[in-house]
């Protein structure tokens, strides 16, 4: 039987954030903002203030989006997730210096970034890689961008408002993991292959 | 009177936005196998519906539309260094429509070109073709998957990896675990044994033009990627690594000889938005296959 998903409109409480658990599907409508390998440095090295009014009680997503500059605004083309493991040394860091509801990205995260969702009450979505059109036709609105010209397109903090943006809890604030689950599992099934 | 340009940028719109005909049978077969209303389901549902807007509206299946690689057969008479220029205008013009992201960047000044062309981007190799057509072989390869790319040197120990197709399986099925959900599972290997270092890595990327039902004419190979799937997709890793039956789409294997002290086992792996598509010129007129 095919489960029913969770509506999720940010901001959330800390409540209803510490109340998903993985494997959870849910559909994120609210604020979420891209950030990737540039941002994350930029974030922990220089923790700018002027960040808080799009990141506080929002979601970053790890995704450098195609973008097509029509007029003075912005057509948002494909946007899928981007690996989440690159930024395991800065994410927990970041979700507390910004108090993040948590992350969206791909590839799942660290027992570093565990830690910080079990601490701050996040959560990490993890949404389809490679559904990039499925993914930007979720995207109603690109509110604004910035650090364009210091990061350029794929980089840069594209702020976006999603509605029904659809993803699954594959890390939760109690410190669950489905990716350390299904590599347990799978590195069982691999001694039996290798018979090692 | 169209050329290369426009023929190359109608080649990238195509490998871009729409996904080859023999994937895509391979994902709904993964999709049927898993159970209903399972997550592992749920995202080859997914996907299969990515892949049919991105069809029908024209935009990159995946955002990641990676690096460029243009393998083109040429017939005498034609100048390889003007199909060059016209593929980099090709790329620059797919990047201004939004068929390709900006995804070349230098890597000690860290800016982008911001129109895909660059040192070896995109990439373009040359060799003669075996009849009069202009074949143009193009793959569009995201950075998750190539991050996943794998090179082992046979013997190896710590996976009892000898000098034999044994050996090569062990390390087939020791990459697709390490890979885990990281290259955007289900996947697709190409394999390369042999060669050196080098020539063994793009040996494997090129195995990956291979269409994914076709059977290879070495009959042991052929019997070795049929038991590398099925082995794979043992490992239980699943879609996006949510965990499930298909780990693996699809796993292709060539050779080249080798030194005799070197063994290498060469991983390509790619993500399930296999994006390649084949332009091939015969008297003028241009097709995309």
């Amino acid at each position: 039987m095919k489960k029913e998903p969770i509506r999720l409109v940010l901001p959330a409480s800390e409540e209803t954030l510490r109340a998903l658990r993985i494997g959870d599907e849910v559909l994120i409508t609210g604020t979420v903002v891209t950030a990737r390998d540039m941002a994350h440095k930029y974030m922990v090295e220089k923790k700018p203030d002027s960040l808080r009014d799009i990141l506080t009680g929002g979601l970053i997503y790890h995704c450098g989006p195609i973008m097509v500059k029509e007029g003075d605004g912005w057509r948002i083309v494909s946007a899928g997730p981007t690996t989440s493991s690159r930024e395991e040394p800065y994410q927990a860091d970041v979700i507390e210096t910004y108090r993040l509801a948590g992350v969206i990205g791909k590839g799942g995260m660290g027992e570093k970034t565990s830690a910080g969702l079990k601490k701050c009450g996040a959560v990490y979505f993890h949404a389809v890689g490679g559904a990039g059109t499925l993914l930007a036709k979720r995207v109603k609105k690109v509110r604004e961008v910035r650090m364009l010209e210091e990061f350029g397109v794929p980089e840069a903090f594209w702020v976006l408002e999603v509605v029904d943006f659809p993803v699954v809890v594959t890390m939760d604030s109690v410190g669950g993991s489905l990716h350390r689950e299904v590599l347990e599992a799978s590195s069982i099934q691999r001694k039996e292959l290798l018979g090692l | 009177m169209p050329g290369f340009v426009e023929w190359g940028l109608e080649l990238v719109r195509r490998a871009s936005s729409d996904l080859s005909p023999d994937v895509e049978a391979v994902v709904r077969r993964g999709r049927d196998a898993e159970p209903e209303g399972s997550t592992a389901r749920n995202v080859l549902d997914s996907i299969l519906e990515n892949v049919e807007m991105s069809r029908a509206d024209g935009t990159p299946i995946c955002q990641d539309t990676g690096l460029t690689s243009f393998f083109v057969h040429l017939p005498k008479g034609y100048d390889a260094e003007a199909i060059r220029a016209d593929l980099q205008e090709a790329i620059r013009q797919a990047t201004k429509l939004g068929y390709l992201r900006p995804n070349s960047v230098h890597p000690i000044t860290e800016k982008n070109t911001g129109d895909n062309v660059g040192v070896d981007l995109p990439h373009i190799e040359f060799e003669p073709a075996a009849d009069d057509a202009v074949t143009i072989d193009l793959i569009l390869k995201g950075g998750g998957s190539e991050n996943c790319g794998a090179q082992y040197r046979l013997p190896d120990a710590s996976i009892k990896a000898g000098r034999d197709l044994a050996g090569v399986e062990r390390c087939v099925i020791d990459a697709v675990h390490k890979a885990q959900g990281q290259g955007c599972a289900p996947g697709i290997l190409g394999i390369c044994i042999g060669g050196d270092r080098a020539g063994s890595y793009m040996g494997a990327k090129k195995q990956l033009l291979r269409h994914l039902d076709d059977v290879n004419p070495d009959p042991k190979l052929a019997e070795l990627e049929a038991t590398l799937l099925s082995k794979c997709n043992q490992l239980g890793i699943g879609p996006m690594g949510f965990g499930g039956l298909t780990t693996l789409l699809g796993v292709k294997i060539g050779w080249m000889h080798r030194h005799p002290a070197s063994f290498f086992v060469s991983i390509a792996y790619c993500c399930w938005a296999d994006r390649r598509r084949r332009l091939v010129v015969r008297d003028g007129v241009a097709q995309v296959l």
